[in-house]
């Protein structure tokens, strides 16, 4: 099966909230992913799983126009977000992030305060309420809150990866985007942080929308809702492989019942 | 002597003494020519320290305080150039750094394609390689005589303010300042673009990632992030500003009377050096050495501090 | 469920739309702009400088230009043929001097020295000798070489001119050979030595050729910035209106370029100032052509 005769749209959604139609995104002239078709279900957790260099986080970038920041990244097709395609020329990116917030792969705080972390991001987003508040009460949703009640003055940089991780997504989540995009936010945690994170975004799915690239299968079973299965396929004349998405259904269908042999291959770990 | 193929084959099995007396004379010649820095370096402070004994001797500190500078009297004090380098190199500063720093951040910030970046990085980098004696004489035959209506326009309206009490009637020290904005302008701009090139990208991502726009981010988080670097860049141009000779020689006025004005007619160490050292006879010239010697101090502190900051920078990431 | 996306403020989320008036899209275009017109600013005095010296130069380019020399004070005509061919003595000078020992010491530095008290000086002290004003390097030239006659009892001579120069030249060319030859792969280093090869024979053999671009570069760019300075000449080199001649060139006061556009350019007749012109413009073109020479073997190796 080629990448081009690639699944139907699925119609499992009801309530769409971002539907990726015919997304194709390159760096300059190498496409990266190809002919994506996908809607992201509202209020759920959906998993996106795959091998290393497919593009999940070259789609997961895509849906908040991160990749604007990397030159000669580009991308056609429609992401349709709130009645409105991301990338039609008169939408403000900048409006676009504030409503569907990140966290990165690799821990990325500033060099600020753990205080101003948090701060910083709601400040810019307008919040009039009680900054110590937020401050708290975010900390404590991304399962923080203990290891830096004590220390809000010092450098977010001061903490260890997981903790930066958390302290990331505490900064996320202060900022109350409508969906959160999530690259990969474990890979750094110890299984007791995993845990808590993992509680932390059954919590979140009753008032967001919440995308997470993983490597973990059981992570993806555990947390989410829907499972998208991308893979990468060497292209004829091509340089480099291409990703495209192979299948997008419930979790519980892909886990266990895969339409796609590739599918089956990857998650029962014989894959190659 | 010995038998056997191998050692004719061979026969420099066994290093020869040559070789082992050019091995190590290469070092030695190596050693003694990095030697060489450290010699100068002092031989120029001891020179230096030891022509302004006698001033020093007869002047004391009151020589940075007092303005008279009298060949015919023999009295010298310095303070006049020390204001000139003082308010020049510091009002350049003020100049350049909005300059320099905006530049640099236009063009490693993604406002404009890479190709134009790189023009504009190439033509600063130019701008650099003029030599100073090139730039004075543009000042003196183009940006004075361009720039005397607009100081004399000051002049006549806030002429009751010190600094602009004189008439500007030609060179002076507004015109230097001006020209060492050109000539520090290329030394903040290329250290700022490498500071700003520093800051990881990862942390662009962040603030993006939270809805901040692109100044927000490079006024919050980008800046910020540089800033060491940025002030060592600062400073080695502070340096090189208090230190600039030959177009400020040509177009300051070399005035030894003492001023607020920066309108009219001023001096610096440096440019009192050119102008004056060749010709100097008795105190006159321990003074001059003296004047040097401050000279020489201050520019050092101002690039060790430089060196430092520069230095933290790398560190960091 | 769809009502709970409420964003943070309580108002309704808005929609997507660039909108234009918003205040901080606004600071965004002020300061879009401000950044664009200061770029535009700080390469504004090289397109102007650019420009005069071409077209007050270049006009006056002519044979005699680089035959003859400079009038006397008053008179038409004449050129600056012995400060062109005085800046080259001068800078060759400076070159052999700056060159050997500069490279020397950067070797020194990257080959010999373990990362100890002494290296680190010596990397502080070049850092700190570069920074030293070139007017106070004229100053210390003076004393020792012309005011203490210590050259075959000459006094300003073009000798004393390029050792002040080899002084500016030094550090640029020790910093250049030293992280030149830092670049060289240590493997390289080691089949070399591995093979029996004296330390000698592989610093001369495989080191100092692998790195012969960057110290290149950097040689080129530092004999380009010696050739325009002026203060350490003012009183070392001093200026003559002669041609320098056999042996006696480097014993006597000699014309340079950069010296003579800092003498005429303040006297008050018109010939002068034409010819301190035509000087920039010869200085321009040769400084200029040497950058894009250091630009072009960089680029000749990058491939
Ligand atoms: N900034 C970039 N410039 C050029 N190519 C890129 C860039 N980022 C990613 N790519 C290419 O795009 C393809 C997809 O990369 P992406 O990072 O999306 O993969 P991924 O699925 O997230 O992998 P991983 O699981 O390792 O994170 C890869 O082939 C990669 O080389
Ligand atoms: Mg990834």
């Amino acid at each position: 099966m080629t990448a081009t005769s690639s699944p139907r749209p699925s119609q499992i959604s009801t309530d769409p909230c971002i539907s990726l139609q015919n997304v194709t995104i390159s760096y300059n002239e190498f496409e990266a992913v190809r002919h994506v078709y996908c809607e992201i279900p509202r209020g759920k957790i959906t998993a996106l799983i795959g091998p290393s260099g497919c593009g999940k986080s070259t789609i997961l970038r895509s849906l908040n126009r991160m990749n604007d920041l990397i030159e000669g990244c580009s991308l056609t097709g429609r992401v349709m977000f709130d009645g409105d395609d991301l990338y039609s020329p008169n939408i403000d990116p900048v409006e676009v992030r504030r409503r569907i917030g990140m966290v990165f792969q690799q821990p990325n705080p500033f060099p600020k305060s753990i205080y101003e972390n948090i701060a910083f991001g709601a400040r810019i987003n307008g919040y009039k309420g009680d900054m110590n508040e937020l401050v708290e009460r975010s900390l404590r949703q991304a399962a923080v809150w203990d290891e830096c009640k004590d220390k809000l003055k010092e450098s977010g940089c001061s903490l260890s990866g997981g903790q930066q991780q958390r302290l990331c997504i505490a900064r996320t989540i202060a900022i109350e985007p409508e969906v959160i995009l999530m690259d990969e936010p474990c890979s750094a945690l110890d299984p007791i942080s995993t845990l808590k994170i993992e509680e932390t975004m059954h919590e979140l799915k009753n008032r967001f929308t919440i995308v997470i690239v993983t490597h973990n299968m059981q992570q993806a079973v555990r947390v989410s809702d829907f499972t998208a299965f991308f893979n990468a396929e060497a292209q004829e004349g091509g340089s480099g492989k291409v990703g495209y998405l192979v299948e997008f259904n419930e979790t519980e269908k892909i886990f266990h019942s895969p339409a796609q042999e590739a599918t089956q291959n990857y998650i029962s770990g014989r894959f190659g | 002597m010995p038998t056997g193929v191998q050692k004719e084959l061979y026969v420099l099995r066994r290093r020869p003494a040559y070789e082992k007396f050019v091995d190590s004379s290469f070092r030695t010649i190596a050693i003694s020519m990095a030697s060489m820095v450290a010699l100068i370096l002092v031989a120029i402070l001891i020179v230096v320290f030891w022509g302004s004994l006698e001033s020093m001797g007869r002047y004391g500190w009151k020589f940075l305080v007092t303005s008279n500078w009298n060949p015919v009297d023999d009295e010298y004090g310095v303070l006049t150039a020390i204001y000139g380098t003082a308010v020049t190199s510091l009002l350049s500063l003020l100049i350049a750094i909005p300059l320099g720093v905006g530049t640099a951040i236009f063009i490693t910030e993604s406002f404009i394609p890479t190709r134009a970046k790189n023009i504009i990085g190439l033509m600063i980098e130019l701008l650099a390689a003029i030599p100073s004696v090139v730039l004075g004489l543009w000042a003196i035959f183009v940006m004075e005589p361009f720039l005397r209506p607009l100081l004399s326009f000051l002049y006549i309206y806030f002429g009751w303010i010190p600094f602009f009490s004189t008439q500007p009637m030609g060179p002076g020290m507004t015109p230097a300042i001006l020209i060492l904005v050109v000539m520090i302008l290329p030394i903040i701009t290329a250290i700022s673009r490498d500071s700003l090139n520093q800051v990881p990208i990862s942390l662009r991502q962040a603030a993006y990632g939270v809805g901040a726009t692109r100044w927000s981010t490079i006024i919050n988080v980008i800046l910020p992030a540089a800033i060491s670097g940025i002030a060592g860049g600062v400073l080695l141009a502070l340096g090189r500003a208090m230190g600039e000779t030959m177009a400020v020689t040509m177009i300051i006025g070399n005035s030894n009377n003492f001023s607020w004005s920066l309108l009219g007619p001023g001096n610096t160490i440096a440019a009192m050096l050119a102008n004056q050292f060749g010709e100097a006879d008795g105190t006159q010239v321990s003074s001059l050495y003296y004047a040097a010697f401050i000279l020489m101090v201050i520019t050092l502190a101002v690039n060790i501090v430089s060196q430092w900051l520069v230095k933290r920078l790398s560190l960091k990431y | 469920m769809t009502g709970e996306a409420t964003s943070i403020s309580g108002d309704p989320p808005s929609n997507l739309y660039y909108k234009p008036g918003l205040r901080r899209n606004r600071t965004n275009r002020i300061f879009t702009l401000l950044s664009g017109l200061f770029s535009f600013v700080a390469i504004l005095p090289l397109i102007l400088v650019l420009t005069y010296v071409i077209f007050k130069g270049a006009t006056r380019l002519s044979i005699s230009l680089f035959t003859m020399l400079p009038p006397p004070p008053g008179l038409d005509g004449g050129g600056i043929g012995n400060a062109i061919l005085g800046t080259i003595i001068v800078t060759c000078i400076a070159g052999m001097i700056a060159i050997p020992v500069g490279v020397g010491g950067g070797i020194y530095l990257a080959e010999y020295a373990r990362e100890g008290a002494f290296s680190r000086f010596i990397r502080f002290g070049t850092n700190v000798l570069s920074g030293v004003p070139s007017i106070i390097t004229g100053v210390f030239v003076y004393d020792i070489i012309v005011s203490s006659r210590i050259i075959l009892g000459s006094s300003y001579s073009a000798i004393a001119g390029g050792v002040a120069l080899s002084i500016l030249m030094l550090p640029t060319v020790i910093k250049t050979t030293d992280e030149g030859l830092k670049l060289v792969p240590d493997n390289l280093r080691k089949g070399a030595l591995g093979v029996g090869a004296s330390k000698f024979v592989t610093i001369t053999h495989i080191t100092l050729p692998m790195a012969f671009t960057p110290i290149a570069t950097g040689v080129v760019l530092s004999v380009a910035r010696a050739a325009g300075e002026t203060a350490p000449l003012i009183f070392t080199a001093l200026f003559s209106y002669y041609w320098p001649s056999g042996s006696d060139a480097f014993f006597n006061p000699i014309a340079t370029l950069s010296v003579l556009i800092y003498n005429f350019s303040t006297q008050p007749y018109q010939v002068q100032n034409e010819l301190a012109w035509a000087a920039s413009f010869i200085l321009v073109v040769f400084i200029l052509a040497m950058n894009i020479l250091s630009r072009w073997i960089g680029h000749l190796t990058s491939k």
